[in-house]
């Protein structure tokens, strides 16, 4: 018991002096949501967290010679803990949509999954509006998928909503619904597993303005010159070669945001 | 409050409110239907018909119906895609539309509840009653068609009514197999509008509405039936 308070108040000291050495140096706190979105963020068992996310916003550390510090926040608070100055940045596979960039600043994007169609095997589909038309299409309910499937499919065919991804992809494999269109990067993870075995991809969805421009990274409005620093290696990482060899490690297709 | 969702959205609260009450009607009246055979089961002399009519009930009445209408659309539902023969056949747009499944649950559901309640009423009727019909020399069928059956329920209507309001209700569990009742409407509008409140207001008017209706209804069935003043 007593070992276990000294270790407490050991660490306690610990931080606190790291916490002041922070301060002194041009630290940037980056803040990225405590639940761990592979591959993007994971959580070691050590502690250290490592991913996609977490190599690149390394990188750009590095390009703008800063110290930063990964920082863990809620998801549901990660905008306002950025506006209080709890963090400096957001770097969590946030989308830069309309309604954000009326409270925050975004960087220019840094990645881009496109929307995939997904369904049986041995089926031939055509994803076009025409193609689908008749065909039940599923979407998750609150997500840009369902705004696309909306706007372009919703006179010639059926659109079922979903609440979560999961009951989606069960009735996909089901059967009950033609086709879906989710994020490739769950989509690829689902194709692997038992459940989507008889699946297959058909395809992705064009660009559209309605999927926004891709993931940013989230600053305060007032940080105007962190924002440029931001775009700028955002920009040298990608010509550079580091992104490329960054999503390597992670990806078998290409998700930079061009 | 914020109501201007509405003019975009209420086609799909209409639609939402149609499948509501088809829910409602067809597992009421199916329902109905075997909460009949339910009870006049659990009376019966057979000790075959009466355990399984009694098993019936305890399965029915001691699991939730939110698993009985999972292990339907999930369990034996998903089944059906593994043969070849049942996704060409003219079944399969029913078979993978969650509606006839919770269709099917709710009836179920009914079955076993208001089966209970039958044959509660059944035991009610006074002895003396089916004793003069039979003295009467009537076939036990048109005992129960003339005497027994309209008896009980004459007894059971305010019973049947709460059943009815019951069966309202669990209907808003099918939002949860993505079909498109009232709940289900609501939370579509809620996932795209990001208003959470209004449209879940205006709901739980509808059900309001809906469950003082079936009140009246039954109310006036209640009426309908001329009782002796005094018992």
């Amino acid at each position: 018991m007593k070992t276990t308070i000294k270790k407490l108040v050991l660490s306690c000291a610990a931080t606190a002096t790291l916490l002041a050495a922070n301060a002194s140096a041009t630290t940037l706190k980056i803040g990225v949501a405590a639940e761990p979105y592979p591959p993007f963020s994971i959580k070691q068992s050590s502690g250290q967290w490592s991913g996609f996310e977490i190599d690149l916003i390394n990188s750009i550390c590095k390009e703008i010679k800063a110290q930063c510090q990964i920082t863990e926040m809620s998801w549901d608070g990660i905008i306002p803990a950025l506006n209080s100055k709890k963090i400096d940045v957001i770097f969590n596979s946030m989308s830069i949509t309309p309604e954000r960039e009326k409270v925050i600043a975004f960087s220019v994007p840094y990645y881009y999954t496109p929307a995939e169609f997904v369904g049986p095997k041995g089926v031939k589909l055509n994803t076009t509006p025409a193609g689908l038309k008749g065909k039940i299409i599923g979407v998750q309910a609150s997500t840009t998928h369902a705004d696309f499937a909306k706007k372009y499919y919703e006179k010639t065919s059926t659109i079922k909503y979903y609440n979560t991804q999961d009951e989606l992809n069960a009735d996909v494999a089901a059967g009950r619904v033609d086709v879906m269109l989710e994020d490739t990067v769950a989509a690829i993870d689902f194709l692997k597993s038992k459940d989507g075995a008889n699946l297959e991809s058909k395809g992705f969805a064009p660009k559209d303005p309605i999927f926004g421009p891709g993931i940013g990274a989230g600053l305060r409005k007032s940080d105007v010159a962190l924002k440029k620093q931001f775009d700028d290696a955002i920009h040298n990482i990608q010509t550079s070669g580091t992104f490329n060899a960054i999503q390597k490690k992670y990806f078998k297709i290409d998700i930079s945001a061009k | 409050m914020h109501f201007e969702w509405a003019s975009t959205y209420g086609h799909v609260l209409l639609q939402g409110l149609l499948i509501t009450i088809e829910l409602l009607l067809l597992s009421g009246f199916f329902g109905f239907l075997l909460a009949l055979l339910v009870g006049f089961g659990r009376l019966s002399k057979q000790p075959v018909i009466a355990w399984l009519s009694l098993s019936f009930t305890n399965l029915i009445r001691g699991t939730p119906l939110l698993v009985q209408i999972y292990v339907l659309y999930y369990g034996v539902g998903s089944l059906f895609v593994g043969f070849p023969a049942v996704r060409d056949s003219f079944l399969w747009p029913y078979l993978r539309e969650g509606f006839w499944y919770v269709v099917v649950a709710l009836t179920l559901s009914v079955g076993g509840y208001v089966g209970e309640v039958i044959k509660g009423g059944l035991r009610g009727v006074p002895k003396g009653e089916l004793e003069a019909a039979r003295a009467l020399g009537m076939s036990r069928l048109l005992m129960i068609r003339r005497i027994w059956l309209p008896r009980a329920i004459q007894i059971l209507l305010p019973s049947l009514a709460g059943e009815s309001v019951g069966l309202l209700k669990s209907t808003a569990l099918a939002s949860t197999v993505a079909v498109m009742d009232v709940l289900g409407a609501a939370n579509l509008v809620r996932a795209q509008t990001f208003r959470t409140y209004e449209p879940l207001l205006v709901i739980a008017i509808t059900y309001l509405v809906l469950a003082l209706l079936i009140e009246r209804v039954f109310r006036r069935l209640e009426l309908r039936i001329p009782v002796r003043g005094a018992l």
